[in-house]
């Protein structure tokens, strides 16, 4: 068209371009007008006065929007406290009330709709078709969802108890949506909240607790200080809080599972990732093209499960590039208020530098939207190919509208392909193969799987990711349950001191020697170093291998190559789990008179007990089911528990042999490989028992058992890039460690912070959970 | 101001603004053709005829369609795309101008189908033509049965628009081939330029494409100079990947058109459908290089669809897609939607249908 003076109808009429569509910002500038333009934080159900300010921007013109206010130590103080002061009431509340104040938030974001939407695009410059049509929906849906979880909550969790404060640390991608996932489910489960939006984007957070006065939600209930990182860093350092629930990079998350280690604080993590987006040459692909429209240049690609390494199957790579990229110079880039954009403004300039820095460093062949590209806060849809699966930009999140890719010849090439990141949040899988499509899903690492779709979400359906993506799920039961904990009140743990060694030794009978049990076989201690255990009475019971860092990581590989384990059925996994139960039944005297040694108190309940475990497990094996969810579209998400991997834990002391078991046969039954480091003071039930797991067919590698200090060895196993969750029911001071050390991988960890466990109760679901990641397939059908 | 008011659409709730220059610069460019001839709106004057080319059965069984994928892109398409103003007045004109101006009824007479034609040459009431600078704007064809076809092509005399029949046993398609086939012959002799057949669904249900496309030549060289529009009654087909299957073998059979429907099945044109043919066209285009075009028909009666179907077009296809030797409408009663949209465009105020001609 002509730039300058306006087209004539017959001129349009010849050219049929598109022309402008834009969204009136009217009412949107009128509210910030009427705040004067500066905003304090939302505490305890009213604004503050605004301090020290500074100010939001909308990406699209680079001119400043509004003033918010940096919050700081002692805002976050305040608004912890507001929060502290509404939670008795708000957690004693009926369900049906708090269901209500949720329907209420519902209603009302339908209601103000437009106003959120038009908000959330001038702040972030998301085309304002997105924030209309997907992310103000979501919020919406999301709100309506909780309100139901809210009303039931009683009767379905009877035995389940609100956190108490949630702290809740928001991105910039999703600003409102992102909130809902955070608020609804808190308060639902009668948590309080206090909400640190993201520096880029703080206003939608700050109407929506504007509009939150008209549901009439209690003061304190919802609060929400703004400001940048450090304010971030405030809320998740606050003492008074008891879970911080965290969306953003993986960096920022891990810096987070390091500073609440130890604290006691319930952490989920929704982080980075490189999520694969497969298409096999029998697939619909000019579909499975559309498709990476909504995977990659949805929200510029500022997304973080955006199917963003594309695998392609090589046959068809050719072809399918060529549509791909005819389909992105049919992109429309531009003014994300416009109602026909495709591509709006990326977040911050800073974030399109870092995005160009990125794709400017490598070397691949660039291909990059021919559409126009106006000048300013914006950048082309690109296509990367050409590259080596070690290429930075194979592995790094780039959270831009930058796609790689690569291709692949078989479906177990795609496999390995797809999981050779340190991301698993989301993967898309494109067949119309459904023995295909279905045998993929299980075997790519990821907590949610597209088949033939991409970036579907629900509030019935659980999200989040695995490894470094994040712990925790948001949406569905499995989302709240990271707002609960079980109704006890624990007694702190008391320290176990092993036997001492006496001043005058009993030594009797041939001499037994317990080594560590690694792949199936015994193994001597790396190091060449044992300890005697001695009985109360000062008898010489044995000789326990000094497990070291060596054996950890041999003990570990051994757990990874019986990962086949996770693949048996749960049939098989229950017989296993009963023989075990029947051969350590066969010597249950033994092993009573054993624990009767080593602590000097009769043994034989817990035996008994041990028993009865191995059959609660062998029971669950094959009945801790998944579910098919209940989500608006002609098809299913299914919620598939999913073994973690391999688990590590450490044992505790006050019950040597149930203990263990408590935990190796949770993770067992659920296809878990495992490496158990046993009771430091009484190792001896550990060691015998590897002789019954011997002859109970239960394949080498998938218990592994090494004896040994517990401070010596939370270090290696917590710190370890190949151990997928790590269990501690060890000392006190071992809980830190693990939180602390996890960061490195991100794995899952459950810690007993100092409190006693008591073990002839510690059984069912809590366990079966930590034991499994669900998964969530997105199977759409139809024909 | 917004002319889709009467529209239940979000997308017309703020539309008071200015217009201003759009951010996008569309560098296609399309040259006027004359409209003298009665092929004034036929592909051959800018675009090769389809030849077909020889069936080609390992191509067919690789198509695919999944019917939930394209459901999701259709159902965004009306989201993603939105023109306002002069813009959405320029629009509303072109899909005027790809209209097929049908009437297909066993009543039809004489007296009915001059009336048609009338409305074919001034589809728009001359004032509003006028303040729109659109003066000379035409359907894009006239389409009836084969009896009306004379009577359509002497009301039409000279108006460059060309007269379309529906043929071979429409709308079941179930008559005897050789009569079938001398039905078209029929027509052409009659002076349609166009001849919309029906396929036989039954070759497509049991995936008989051989059959299918032996049929569709034989048509195809029955109509001689006049245009094959293929009509596959997509209602009746069953699944999307027969849909485009079946688009395919038209399309080497050497239809120059593929069309959604009869107007006479359960389901007629979809933008589900409208999607995977168009995907099959631009297939075939890639492999052949032959632009084929595309007709969607019943079920299009609104101003809004229409608006949706040439943005469908635009970006699935590209420009040449847009113009009425490349696309048109089957339809009735779009135009006297489209009709008041435009005067509303012009004054502001909402209109009615009593202030425009009956066609």
């Amino acid at each position: 068209m002509q730039s300058g003076k306006a087209m004539t109808v017959k001129q349009i009429f010849d050219d049929m371009s598109y022309g402008p569509a834009p969204e009136s910002s009217a009412e949107a500038m009128a509210w910030i007008t009427k705040h004067q333009g500066r905003f304090g934080h939302w505490i305890d159900g009213r604004f503050t006065a605004p301090g020290t300010a500074f100010a939001t921007t909308n990406p699209a013109t680079a001119k400043p929007l509004a003033e918010v206010t940096q919050g700081s130590a002692q805002d976050i103080d305040a608004a912890v406290k507001a929060a502290r002061r509404a939670q008795p009431k708000w957690a004693k509340l009926p369900g049906h009330k708090r269901a209500q104040y949720l329907y209420a938030l519902a209603r009302l974001v339908q209601k103000h709709s437009r106003l959120l939407a038009v908000v959330e695009t001038l702040d972030n410059g998301k085309p304002i078709r997105e924030s209309r049509d997907i992310d103000i929906p979501l919020v919406t849906r999301h709100f309506y969802y909780h309100a139901g979880l809210a009303q039931l909550m009683a009767s379905e969790q009877p035995d389940m108890q609100p956190l108490g404060v949630c702290g809740a640390v928001i991105p910039w991608n999703f600003p409102l949506l992102m909130l809902a996932w955070k608020v609804a489910p808190a308060l639902a489960a009668g948590n309080t909240v206090v909400l640190k939006p993201a520096e880029y984007t703080p206003l939608t957070a700050l109407l929506f607790a504007e509009i939150s006065r008209e549901a009439g939600l209690p003061k304190g209930v919802l609060n929400v200080v703004t400001g940048d990182g450090a304010t971030g860093a405030a809320l998740v350092d606050h003492p008074d809080v008891n879970k911080i629930a965290f969306t953003g990079s993986t960096d920022v998350g891990r810096k987070i599972r390091a500073a609440t280690a130890g604290t006691g604080k319930a952490l989920t993590l929704e982080l980075g990732g490189k999520s694969p987006y497969i298409v096999f040459d029998d697939a619909d692909l000019d579909s499975a093209v559309e498709g990476l429209v909504d995977a990659i240049w949805f929200n510029g690609g500022q997304v973080c499960c955006a199917g963003s390494r594309l695998l392609v199957q090589e046959g068809v790579a050719e072809r399918f590039h060529t549509k791909l990229k005819a389909r992105m110079d049919g992109l429309r880039i531009g003014d994300p208020m416009d109602k026909c954009i495709d591509v709006g403004a990326m977040v911050d300039p800073a974030q399109l530098a870092r995005i160009t820095a990125m794709v400017d460093a490598s070397d691949g062949d660039k291909y990059q939207s021919k559409s126009p590209l106006p000048k300013g806060c914006y950048y082309p849809p690109t296509l990367i190919t050409g590259l080596g699966s070690a290429s930075t930009l194979m592995q790094e999140e780039i959270f831009g509208p930058v796609l790689v890719s690569m291709t692949f010849r078989t479906p177990s090439e795609a496999v390995e392909l797809a999981n050779n990141t340190r991301y698993g949040l989301a993967a898309s899988i494109w067949t119309e193969n459904v023995n295909l499509a279905l045998d993929m899903a299980p075997k790519v690492k990821a907590g949610v799987v597209w088949v033939n779709a991409t970036n579907m979400f629900d509030a019935a359906a659980g999200f989040g990711g695995v490894r470094e993506s994040g712990f925790g799920r948001e949406g569905g039961w499995e989302g709240l349950m990271a707002y609960l904990r079980p109704k006890t009140s624990p007694k702190p743990l008391r320290p176990t001191a092993p036997v001492a060694e006496p001043a005058s030794a009993e030594v009797s009978g041939l001499d037994r020697t317990a080594k560590l049990y690694v792949g199936g076989k015994q193994a001597r201690p790396d190091g060449g170093y044992s300890q005697p255990i001695w009985s109360p009475k000062g008898r010489l019971l044995g000789h326990v291998g000094i497990g070291n860092r060596k054996d950890i990581r041999n003990a570990v590989e051994a757990a990874h190559a019986a990962k086949g384990w996770g693949k048996t059925s749960g049939h098989l996994r229950a017989q296993i789990l009963y023989y075990i139960a029947e051969n350590l039944s066969a010597r249950a005297d033994e092993f009573a008179k054993r624990l009767t040694d080593m602590t000097g108190k009769s043994g034989a309940a817990e035996v008994e007990a041990s028993i009865a475990r191995l059959f609660t497990y062998a029971a669950w094996a094959d009945k801790f089911d998944g579910a098919v969810k209940s989500v608006p579209i002609r098809g299913v998400a299914l919620a598939m528990n999913e073994p973690v991997g391999v688990i590590a834990a450490i044992c505790a002391d006050e019950a040597p042999l149930l203990g263990l078991i408590s935990l190796m046969a949770p993770a067992i039954a659920m296809g878990n490989a495992c490496v158990l480091v046993p009771s430091q003071a009484y190792p001896l039930a550990a060691t015998d028992l590897y002789q019954v797991l011997d002859t109970s067919d239960l394949p080498g590698g998938v218990v592994n058992i090494v004896t040994g200090p517990h401070g010596d060895l939370v270090k290696p196993l917590a710190s370890h890039m190949d151990v997928d969750a790590l269990w501690c029911f060890g000392a006190a001071a071992l809980s830190a460690v693990v939180e602390r050390e996890a960061a490195g991988n991100l794995k899952r960890t459950w810690v007993n912070h100092g409190a006693a466990t008591d073990w002839t109760m510690a059984e069912g679901r809590a366990f079966l959970r930590a034991a499994t990641e669900v998964k969530t397939v997105w199977v759409p059908y139809g024909e | 101001m917004a002319l889709l008011r009467r529209a239940p659409s979000r997308a017309t709730l703020f539309a008071s603004h200015e217009a201003e220059a759009s951010l996008q610069t569309d560098t296609d460019t399309t040259t006027a053709r004359p409209h003298s001839e009665a092929t004034a709106n036929l592909p051959q004057l800018t675009h090769a005829r389809n030849p077909g080319m020889p069936l080609d059965l390992d191509w067919v069984a690789s198509v695919q369609a999944n019917t939930s994928a394209i459901e999701r892109r259709a159902a965004t398409l009306p989201g993603r795309r939105s023109v306002k103003k002069d813009y959405q007045a320029a629009w509303l004109c072109k899909a005027i101008s790809c209209i097929d101006l049908t009437t297909l009824s066993g009543d039809d007479t004489k007296g009915r189908v001059q009336r048609l034609c009338a409305k074919a040459r001034q589809p728009v009431r001359p004032d509003l033509l006028a303040a729109l600078g659109m003066e000379g704007l035409t359907t894009g064809a006239v389409c009836v049965y084969h009896e009306m076809v004379e009577t359509a092509v002497r009301a039409l005399e000279g108006s460059g628009i060309p007269v379309a029949a529906v043929s071979t046993g429409f709308p079941a398609g179930l008559s005897p081939l050789h009569l079938r086939l001398a039905e078209i012959g029929e027509s052409v002799a009659a002076g349609a330029r166009e001849i919309d057949i029906v396929i036989s669904r039954r070759h497509v249900l049991t995936q008989n494409w051989q059959a299918l496309y032996d049929e569709t030549r034989q048509m195809r060289e029955a109509c001689g100079d006049a245009h094959v529009k293929a009509i596959l009654a997509t209602g009746e087909l069953g699944t999307l990947r027969n849909v485009a299957r079946a688009s395919l073998v038209c399309m080497m059979a050497g239809a120059d058109f593929i069309k959604t429907s009869t107007g006479k099945e359960p389901v007629n044109a979809t933008l589900p459908v409208s999607l995977t043919m168009t995907r099959a066209i631009r297939d075939y285009q890639d492999r052949t290089n032959i632009k084929v075009g595309y007709k969607p028909a019943g079920g299009i009666s609104k101003a809004k669809d229409a608006l949706v179907y040439l943005a469908l077009m635009k970006d699935e296809l590209g420009l040449p897609w847009v113009q009425p030797d490349l696309f048109r409408f089957g339809a009735s009663s779009l135009l006297g939607d489209i009709e008041r949209q435009l005067e509303h465009h012009i004054t502001g105020a909402y209109s009615a249908a009593n202030r425009h001609a009956i066609g």
